[in-house]
């Protein structure tokens, strides 16, 4: 790992995606996520961006292509390493996955559980960030019973716990009012300025806008287009710009 | 790895759903207690054959037409074979009842020559060759038998029955798989999309095998003592009812402690099954994801 590369914490070299036999859904993505940065990604409907993310919280391979993440090669990595890849990256997926059995503490729980914590560790931290994201009094709630927002947060709960030196968000604003979203971007901040590196795909302008030296990306047809040069340039601290 | 299963760290107690009332247990009690009651009767078939072979092995008669007058010459060539360890005559008043009971009250009448019947017990190494050479030596119209080949079609067929009982067993071993392999896929539909999340933030192939294969080996633990616990209840009921047992035919208890050990080790048994399969199914479908 040469100087350069220490500082990052994703990198792609001409990654290529395509499911099954279909057409490629992604193209040719070269792009370096700085180590403690914070990106947006962007781009129509059906251009990619659940893809990319899906590549980066390790659910896919590339087809084509090579993926260092955490400074790993990943893309050909042996499939029995991914678990403890997959523990440092917390995500939140466009459809939530919230396991419906369980309630919304346990499922904020379950990160912390699976990576073997002790109870007691668990019991404060859920309870705080439920509080934060306003579901104190929902805790003891199952997923089908949750409005979509409250699931959303449930989901973003989850996926900060642990503390991942990666948060990947699809759409995580998608369901919640303008405060919620305010408040949502505040947690992702508070998180980044602790050092987690944060890549947010949404459709949300007056998020991005919100959010100051946050860098953008834009993803159309597969192929990834620069509009703030976050793919070039150094990492910028949230604030600086 | 796979044996720590059975006591779930605190974190995992509970990630799979307690379903209620779910038809796995039931199905697997059911199989259960018919393999058991199967196996129990082939293990009892079984024991009666060997004791019945035990109980008539080195015994023979001496059969004598016109008996009485010439047994004592054939008692006491038999008494000469080496390895005879016993010569006892049939009493004549035995024979006599006998008899009666196939020819009515004439047989008492003293005309009717009795035949002669001595039982001879040969001891372990003697020749049955050997008397039967003595004793129609002595006697050249005695007949020598052996019990065994007078019992044979018994012990044949109680071998039968045995084969019969273990080839039983071994089918409904295969279909208690059988179920075991289908309850496990059909639990692992229900629980497909609770195994996929946990997959996607982290979990191990081997935290979601163990989780799922507790969870069957629990419905087959449960289902199978149920199961036992009924089989044994019928067990015991059928002891308590007289004549029913070929303890009356054999002279001995009917299972041993050996045979109960062997059908207890056979819930034991379907429990590992389950726990097998589960664990095989869930690390096959993972390994068709990243
Ligand atoms: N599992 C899949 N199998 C086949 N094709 C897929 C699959 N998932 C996505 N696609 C296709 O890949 C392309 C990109 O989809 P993707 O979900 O990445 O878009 P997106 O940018 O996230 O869209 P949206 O903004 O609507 O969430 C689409 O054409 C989609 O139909
Ligand atoms: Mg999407």
């Amino acid at each position: 790992m040469g100087g350069d590369q220490v500082s990052a914490i994703v990198e792609f070299d001409s990654v290529g995606l395509r499911y099954g036999t279909g057409a490629e859904v992604l193209k040719d993505l070269d792009l370096r996520l700085p180590r403690g940065g914070f990106t947006y990604l962007t781009g129509p409907s059906g251009a990619g961006k659940t893809s990319l993310l899906k590549l980066l919280y390790l659910a896919q391979r590339p087809t084509r292509g090579r993926m260092r993440i955490f400074g790993e090669e990943l893309s050909g990595a042996p499939r029995d390493i991914m678990p403890a890849y997959r523990r440092r990256i917390g995500v939140v997926f466009q459809d939530f996955r919230l396991v419906r059995h369980l309630s919304a503490f346990d499922n904020v729980a379950l990160p912390l559980r699976l990576a073997g914590r002790d109870e007691a560790e668990v019991v404060g931290p859920v309870r705080e960030l439920l509080a934060w994201v306003g579901l104190a009094d929902r805790a003891g709630a199952k997923p089908p019973t949750l409005s979509g927002g409250e699931q959303q947060r449930v989901a973003i709960a989850r996926a900060v716990i642990g503390h991942p030196e990666l948060l990947v968000a699809d759409e995580p604003t998608g369901n919640v009012d303008a405060d919620m979203a305010a408040r949502l971007l505040h947690l992702f901040e508070s998180l980044n300025r602790l050092g987690t590196t944060i890549l947010v795909a949404t459709h949300d302008l007056s998020l991005i806008a919100a959010t100051r030296g946050a860098q953008l990306m834009r993803l159309e047809g597969g192929r990834l287009v620069d509009p703030t040069g976050a793919l070039r340039n150094p990492p910028l601290r949230v604030g600086e710009g | 790895m796979m044996f720590s299963s059975l006591a779930p760290p605190a974190g995992e107690r509970g990630l799979l759903p307690d379903q209620r009332g779910r038809p796995t247990p039931w199905v697997i009690a059911i199989m259960m207690f018919v393999t058991l009651v199967v196996a129990a009767a082939g293990l009892a078939v079984a024991n009666a054959a060997r004791l019945l072979g035990e109980s008539v092995a080195g015994r023979y008669s001496i059969q004598i037409p016109d008996g009485a007058r010439v047994a004592p010459a054939a008692i006491a060539a038999a008494g000469r074979v080496p390895g005879v360890s016993a010569v006892s005559p049939v009493p004549e008043a035995d024979v006599r009842a006998t008899l009666q009971s196939w020819l009515g009250a004439d047989a008492a009448s003293a005309q009717l020559p009795l035949p002669a019947l001595i039982d001879v017990d040969l001891g372990p190494g003697a020749d049955p060759a050997r008397l039967a050479a003595e004793v129609t030596r002595a006697v050249p119209h005695a007949r020598v038998l052996a019990y065994g080949e007078q019992l044979g079609p018994v012990t044949r067929s109680l071998r039968a029955l045995q084969w019969l009982a273990l080839g039983l067993v071994l089918l409904m071993a295969a279909a208690t798989a059988a179920t075991v392999v289908l309850a496990t896929r059909g639990a692992f539909d229900t629980h497909r999309s609770t195994i996929e999340i946990m997959h996607g933030i982290g979990a191990t192939d081997e935290q979601l095998a163990r989780l799922f294969q507790r969870r069957l080996a629990r419905d087959a633990f449960v289902g199978g003592a149920a199961g036992a616990a009924a089989a044994a209840l019928v067990l015991a009921l059928v002891r308590t009812v007289p004549g029913s047992l070929l303890d009356d035919i054999t002279g001995g208890p009917v299972l041993r402690p050996l045979d109960w050990f062997l059908l207890a080790l056979l819930p034991l048994l379907g429990t590992l099954v389950a726990m097998l399969v589960a664990r095989a199914t869930v690390l096959k479908a993972l390994r068709a994801t990243l």
